[in-house]
C-alpha cells in the first residue's frame, strides 16, 4: 500500500507538480513583497535561492539520473558567472535593455560552461565512481584557478582579455583606451558589476530548467543514459552508446549550471573566484542527496530549505553554523533510515491522536 | 598473438552441426579458433563452432567450463586473445560491444541484468534504441518526431511483449517483476535489437518444469518467427536435448564434443566430462 502511494506521489512529481510549486512560490513570494511582509535579508536571498535550485537540478540530471559522483560542479558555475559577467559588463552600451541584456549573459554563460563541460567530459566521463569524483574536483580547482589569473577589461574596440599566470600583471596592462572598463580583476573578481538579475528571471530559469530535464528524462537519450545508470553492461548489450549519451547528459547539466552562474554574478557587484570552491560543489551535492537523487521536485525544496536555513538561524548568532550542520544530519537521518521513519510516523500519530481527543469537534475535519 | 590474418583463414577444423535447411545458406556466426587466456589461464581455447542461420545450437559443459566466456567473447564483453569471429560474413575483430549488438548479436544475462528502475515498456524501448531514433533536442523540446516515433516505440514494445503475453506489465517496474518474468523481459528487450543471432545464458535457469516446457515452446516460436539463430547455455538436459539441432560440450575451455543431442548422449568424452572418471572404470 505503501509503496503504492509512492509510485503515485512520484507519477505526479514527475509531470506537473514541480512546475506547479515553483509557480505558486512565484506568486506567494511576490505578493508578499508587494505587501510588504518581506524582510529585506530575505528579499536579498531570493535570487541566489533561485540559482541554487538551478545548480541542484543541474548536478541532480549528473549524480541522480546518469549515477555519477561529480564533486566538481561549482566549476561550471563559476565558468557561466565569469562570463556571464564579462558579456554582460561588454554589452552594456549595444543593450541597454536590461532584462534582453540578462537573458544573452544567461545563454552566454550556458554556452560558455556548455563548451567547458564538453572539454572535460571527454576525459572525465571515460572514469567510473571516486575516480570521476576525484577528477571532477580536481577540475573545479582547476577552473578556480584559471579564473583567479584572468583579467579582462573591454573599451570600443572590443574585449581585452590577460593570463596573469605569474601575479605580475595589473589591470593597467589591458591597456584600455579612454571609456573602456575592467571587468574582472584577476584574484579580486569581477568588480563593478551592473546588478541586472531578478526574482522573475531566477524563476523563468527554473521552469526552463525544469522542463529541458523531466522532458530530457522522458526522451530516448535520457532512457539510455538511466539504462547505463542501472545497468551499463546490459546497456551496451543493446547498442547504447555509454560514452556519447553519458557526454549529452553532462553537457545539458554543465549548461545549467553555467546559465544558473550567470544569473547569480549578475546578482553582486562584486564577485571574486574564491566564491566557488570546494565547499560550494558540496553544497551544492547535499541539495541534491537531501531532496532525493532523481527527485526533481526533492531538490527544489531542500535547494531552498538549505539556502534559506542560516538567515532564519541568524537569531542563534554565533551558533548557527552548528544547529544549521545538526538540523541537516537530523534531516538526513529522518530521510534515510527507516527505524526514525517508523519513529516519526508513530510521532506523528500520537499527536494526532492527542490532539482528536483532546478536541473531538475536529475530527471529522482532520479526516477531510 | 592474432593467430590469423584477414585473407589467410585456415579451414573450420571440425565437423559442421548445422541443421540441413540451412546448408544452402552462409552461417550466421563462425568462431576459427577463438580463444582468450587470462594471465596464462586459458579460460576458453581453440573454440571452433559453426551456427546456421536459423539453427539452435546448445552450448553446455559442467560448471566453469567457460561456456559464458564463450559469450562474453562474442558479444566483446572480454576481447580474444587468439581466433576470429565471422557474424553473418562479416569479420568482428575490434569491434566493441555496441557494434556488435548493431551487427546482430543479441543477448540474455546468466545473472539477470535488467535496467531495474524501469518498467518493463521502457525496458524494452532502450532494446529499440537503434532501431528508432531521434535527436535530444527534438526529445526535449518534444518536436513533432518526439510524438511519432514515441508511439512508434510503444507499439513496437508491445507488440514484443506480447510474445510471451506481458502486455498487462508493462507499467511495472522491472525490478519489482517476478523471477520467470524478468528472464522472459530480458528476452524480449533482447530481441528489440533486432538481432540475427540470440545467445540465451541459463534462459530455464530457477524456472519449474511448467515454465521451462513453455520456454521450450517460445523459444522455438521466436526462432520460427524472426528467422533467427539462437545459442544457449543450459544445464536443463530435458530443454537442451528437447530443442537444440545441434549441440557443442565444453570442458575446461576446450570443446569435448559436437553433435545431435542423441551422438552427445552417447559420448564417452561427455560422460566422464559430467560424471567423472570412476563412472567409466566400474
Amino acid at each position: 500500500m505503501k509503496k503504492l502511494q509512492k509510485s503515485n506521489l512520484q507519477s505526479v512529481s514527475g509531470s506537473a507538480l514541480p512546475y506547479i510549486v515553483v509557480v505558486a512560490a512565484f506568486f506567494i513570494v511576490t505578493l508578499l513583497q508587494k505587501s510588504g511582509n518581506l524582510e529585506q535579508h530575505m528579499q536579498g536571498m531570493l535570487v541566489p535561492v533561485c540559482c541554487y535550485i538551478v545548480m541542484a537540478l543541474s548536478l541532480n540530471l549528473t549524480v541522480g539520473i546518469m549515477g555519477e559522483l561529480s564533486i566538481g560542479h561549482a566549476g561550471f558555475m563559476s565558468l557561466g558567472a565569469f562570463s556571464g559577467v564579462v558579456a554582460s559588463q561588454s554589452l552594456i552600451d549595444a543593450v541597454p535593455n536590461t532584462a534582453l541584456r540578462l537573458a544573452l549573459s544567461i545563454a552566454c554563460g550556458a554556452c560558455v560552461a556548455a563548451v567547458g563541460g564538453f572539454l572535460i567530459g571527454l576525459p572525465v566521463l571515460r572514469l567510473r565512481g571516486d575516480y570521476l569524483a576525484i577528477v571532477t574536483l580536481a577540475f573545479g580547482e582547476i577552473i578556480r584557478d584559471i579564473i583567479t589569473c584572468l583579467i579582462v577589461g573591454h573599451d570600443k574596440n572590443g574585449l581585452h582579455i590577460l593570463f596573469n599566470f605569474r601575479g605580475t600583471k595589473t589591470v593597467a596592462d589591458l591597456e584600455l583606451v579612454e571609456g573602456g572598463l575592467p571587468i574582472i580583476k584577476g584574484a579580486q573578481g569581477a568588480i563593478g558589476t551592473t546588478k541586472i538579475s531578478s526574482f522573475g528571471a531566477g524563476v523563468i530559469l527554473i521552469l526552463i530548467a525544469l522542463f529541458i530535464i523531466l522532458n530530457f528524462i522522458k526522451s530516448r537519450t535520457g532512457r539510455a543514459v538511466i539504462a547505463i545508470r542501472d545497468n551499463r553492461i546490459a546497456a551496451e548489450s543493446v547498442g547504447v552508446e555509454v560514452m556519447k549519451n553519458k557526454m549529452i547528459a553532462f553537457v545539458i547539466s554543465t549548461t545549467l549550471a553555467g546559465a544558473a552562474g550567470a544569473l547569480y554574478g549578475l546578482n553582486y557587484t562584486s564577485l571574486a573566484a574564491d566564491k566557488f570552491d570546494f565547499n560550494k560543489s558540496i553544497l551544492v551535492l547535499v541539495f541534491v542527496v537531501l531532496g532525493g537523487l532523481g527527485n526533481m521536485l526533492g531538490s527544489i525544496i531542500s535547494a531552498t530549505v538549505l539556502t534559506l536555513l542560516p538567515e532564519v538561524l541568524r537569531g542563534f548568532d554565533q551558533y548557527r553554523m552548528l544547529i544549521y550542520a545538526i538540523v541537516l544530519i537530523l534531516v538526513m537521518l529522518a530521510t534515510n533510515s527507516p527505524k526514525m521513519k517508523a519513529l516519526l510516523q508513530k510521532l506523528l500519530q500520537d499527536v494526532k491522536t492527542l490532539l482528536f481527543k483532546a478536541v473531538p469537534k475536529r475530527k471529522s475535519e482532520g479526516e477531510v | 598473438m592474432k593467430v590469423f590474418e584477414k585473407g589467410k583463414m585456415v579451414p573450420v577444423p571440425s565437423t559442421s552441426i548445422i541443421p540441413e535447411r540451412d546448408l544452402g545458406k552462409p552461417p550466421v556466426l563462425e568462431c576459427v579458433h577463438l580463444g582468450i587466456e587470462f594471465g596464462g589461464l586459458k579460460a576458453v581455447d581453440d573454440f571452433n563452432l559453426t551456427v546456421g542461420k536459423t539453427e539452435i545450437a546448445g552450448l553446455i559443459g559442467p560448471n566453469g567450463a567457460g561456456k559464458t566466456t564463450v559469450f562474453n567473447l562474442l558479444t566483446k564483453v572480454y576481447t580474444p586473445t587468439h581466433g576470429t569471429i565471422m557474424l553473418d560474413g562479416h569479420d568482428t575483430t575490434g569491434k566493441s560491444t555496441v557494434q556488435i549488438s548493431k551487427m546482430g548479436i543479441a543477448r540474455t544475462f546468466q545473472n539477470i541484468r535488467l535496467f531495474n528502475n524501469m518498467t518493463v515498456e521502457e525496458n524494452v524501448r532502450v532494446g529499440l534504441h537503434n532501431r528508432i531514433k531521434y535527436s535530444t533536442a527534438e526529445g526535449i523540446f518534444r518536436l513533432p518526431r518526439f510524438w511519432t516515433h514515441e508511439k512508434e516505440f510503444h507499439e513496437r514494445a508491445m507488440e514484443l511483449l506480447s510474445i510471451f503475453d506481458m502486455q498487462d506489465m508493462a507499467n511495472i517496474k522491472a525490478g519489482n517483476l517476478p523471477y520467470g518474468a524478468q528472464r522472459r523481459l530480458e528476452i524480449v528487450r533482447a530481441l528489440a535489437t533486432n538481432p540475427k543471432l540470440l545467445l540465451l545464458d541459463e534462459p530455464a535457469a530457477g524456472m519449474n518444469p511448467n515454465e521451462t516446457a513453455e520456454l521450450m515452446e517460445n523459444i522455438v516460436k521466436i526462432r520460427d518467427s524472426f528467422k533467427i539463430a539462437v545459442l544457449l547455455i543450459e544445464h536443463d538436459m530435458k530443454l537442451v536435448m528437447g530443442i537444440c539441432e545441434g549441440i557443442c560440450v565444453l570442458n575446461f575451455g576446450r570443446i569435448i564434443a559436437k553433435g545431435t543431442a542423441e551422438e552427445i548422449q552417447n559420448n564417452p568424452e561427455v560422460i566422464k566430462a559430467y560424471l567423472g572418471n570412476n563412472s567409466m572404470e566400474e
